[in-house]
């Protein structure tokens, strides 16, 4: 039953991501340029032979022809050459998405360190000092800016008090050394996950407010059950379940964090490599990155909801 | 007291209960008086400052602050208190009408989808949950791009749209960051209208024989505002942090227009010369925001029929 579940929510994917990479590819069609702008002011070629060339790559079909044509090559492992390198945007893409998933993955992992204990903490001592503080920095963080807060850390960490380096995953010319690597990371991972531990903690809090004041919390306590016990075995784990949707939902959050954060940090990660490409009107390279996202989202919406079922055995596979 | 009268004249009204509910939550308050003080400097900035946002003083490049430059000086010499007022315009205009244009399309869809139902909403909401979960910023730096060049088409209503896009910096942020804003909104009508047609005053409307536009604006949207206004504020926040965004990456408004995040992006160019560029304009799109988000809490408290005693 879990697997004709699994299933069908794969399947249901399929029209979203056909339906997001035409868009895409749509859009791309309404901007000038293309593969044969560089040809256009070039006098030794005549508008003759772009119109040839246009019409050998396939350019003068019509829009379903030439997206069903990318679709194939895509499907296939083909997803076609940047313009302004030459390379295949597969590479380019590989190249750069373990950046990002590195620079992701452990701004979140920073960002549940940060959020579990202090949720945890600040609803079961409600309107104690430090749920006041914890609640207002999470409203900070809330309203902050990631390029503000990218900048402020610069600010403060390299430039005044020269402690870190302000950009690039490692220092040029020199041999890598995890210290060097660690030293890099702590500012971009550091803006990235207090911009999503601020939304997790408030989401924790009212979740934590919520189930404590349940009855099985109360007869737990009444049993002479451990506080400790309480708060972290029997009233965490259901107060857990609902963040793991909220992890996923936020993703975008998480993404378009990561864009900003590699802008800032000059992190040479797929959001930086997407600015770059939308800016020079690299179509393949945009249409790859879209498809990419859209996938890895699609994926991760997936996984929660499986994960979801898993946690809560209320949930049936219907 | 003069409360007392007026407290007697009106308690048992709607709006002064809500009114009231509101002015009790503190920092709904304290963040409208914030942005009460941010707007009214913003407006009055030409009548204060000495300095022009736009001309260059090139014998004053990137001074620090002083008595003259309470915030210092821009690589062109340009006052940053002058220019961060004047950028400030632009900000809360965009913010304001981005979430106009996000709210009227949401409500659109959302109450067309609630009210039919079946094969619209299902086809209108499932876009919605795709839209949704899809990093906005992308689309927003490919919509950005797409509209900030020359229209090439022969088509004269793309040409319409895309030339005036074109020569319209401010209308063209607006636009792009309104057309992609309007999902939360839509889901929260969509809601509201699904619970309310199927109360009894609107099936007794629906009897004396009033049309489903009349239906739609008159007996339902009244009773689904709450929701929506509390979504709009937070639009306003969600358009501005959108708008400096995009003008951070370069792709909203051009300089020499000064705008919050196109001064944030001059200033990271500059971090290690001129640091302090950065600070006043950062800041005031946060306090911006905060006072926006408290007030939008504010409302949630206001129109929670739960909370009005």
């Amino acid at each position: 039953m879990k697997y004709t579940f699994i299933m069908r929510r794969l399947l249901s994917v399929v029209p979203v991501l056909l339906i997001i990479t035409f868009a895409t590819f749509f859009l791309m069609q309404l901007l000038p340029g293309g593969p044969l702008a560089a040809y256009e002011n070039n006098p030794e070629i005549s508008q003759k032979d772009i119109e040839r060339l246009r019409h050998e790559m396939g350019l003068d079909r019509p829009i379903h022809v030439q997206y069903w044509a990318w679709l194939k090559n895509f499907a296939q492992g083909d997803w076609g050459y940047s313009f302004t390198t030459k390379r295949p945007v597969l590479a380019e893409i590989w190249d750069r998405l373990p950046n990002t998933l590195y620079l992701t993955g452990l701004s979140l992992i920073v960002a549940l360190i940060i959020a579990i204990p202090a949720g945890i903490i600040s609803a079961t001592r409600q309107y104690s000092l430090f749920d006041h503080i914890t609640t207002t920095l999470a409203y900070i963080g809330r309203s902050m800016p990631v390029f503000y807060s990218g900048l402020l850390l610069i600010i403060v960490f390299s430039i005044w008090l020269r402690w870190l380096p302000s950009g690039g995953m490692q220092t040029l010319g020199k041999e890598f050394s995890l210290i060097d690597s660690v030293r890099h990371l702590f500012l971009p991972v550091l803006s990235l996950s207090t911009l999503i531990a601020a939304k997790y903690v408030r989401f924790l809090r009212t979740s934590m407010l919520e189930v404590i004041h349940l009855d099985y919390i109360r007869t737990a306590a009444a049993k002479g059950l451990n506080e400790r016990v309480i708060i972290y075995k029997h009233a965490f784990r259901n107060a857990a379940i609902p963040l793991v949707t909220v992890v996923a939902i936020d993703l975008p959050v998480l993404f378009a964090g990561a864009l900003f954060t590699e802008t800032i940090y000059s992190w040479p990660g797929m959001g930086r490599l997407f600015v770059d490409a939308a800016t020079r009107f690299d179509y393949s390279v945009v249409m790859g990155i879209v498809a990419a996202i859209a996938f890895l989202v699609v994926v991760s919406n997936l996984l929660a909801d499986v994960v979801y079922a898993i946690l809560d055995p209320r949930i049936t596979y219907s | 007291m003069a409360r007392g009268a007026f407290h007697e004249k009106h308690k048992n009204q709607l709006w002064y209960l809500t009114l009231r509910q509101f002015l009790r939550h503190k920092m709904a308050v304290f963040g409208m008086i914030l942005i009460a003080v941010i707007v009214f400097s913003v407006v009055f900035v030409d009548r204060v400052s000495p300095y022009d946002p736009e001309t260059p003083d090139l014998s004053n490049m990137l001074s620090p602050p002083s008595l003259a430059h309470p915030l210092g000086t821009d690589e062109l010499g340009r006052d940053m208190l002058t220019r961060t007022l004047y950028g400030g315009r632009v900000s809360l205009i965009v913010g304001v009408f981005a979430m106009l244009v996000a709210v009227t399309i949401g409500t659109l869809v959302g109450a067309v989808a609630g009210y039919f139902g079946g094969a619209v909403d299902n086809l209108l909401m499932r876009f919605t949950d795709f839209a949704l979960a899809f990093p906005r910023i992308f689309v927003l730096i490919l919509f950005a791009i797409v509209f900030m060049r020359p229209p090439f088409s022969d088509n004269p209503l793309i040409v319409l749209v895309f030339d005036s896009l074109y020569r319209m910096p401010v209308a063209r942020v607006v636009f792009v960051i309104g057309i992609l804003g309007w999902m939360d909104v839509a889901r929260l009508v969509r809601g509201s209208f699904l619970e309310i047609k199927n109360l009894e005053y609107v099936e007794s409307a629906r009897v004396l024989g009033a049309g489903t536009p009349r239906i739609m604006i008159r007996h339902i949207l009244p009773n689904a505002l709450g929701p929506i206004i509390v979504a709009a504020s937070l639009g306003v926040a969600d358009a501005i942090i959108s708008e400096s965004g995009l003008s951070f990456l370069g792709l909203g408004i051009q300089p020499p227009t000064a705008t919050w995040g196109n001064m944030l992006k001059n200033a990271l160019d500059q971090i290690f010369a001129a640091p302090w560029t950065a600070i006043v304009p950062g800041f005031m799109i946060f306090l911006t925001v905060l006072s926006i988000n408290y007030i939008g809490d504010g409302l949630r408290d206001a129109f929670d029929p739960r909370k009005i005693q």
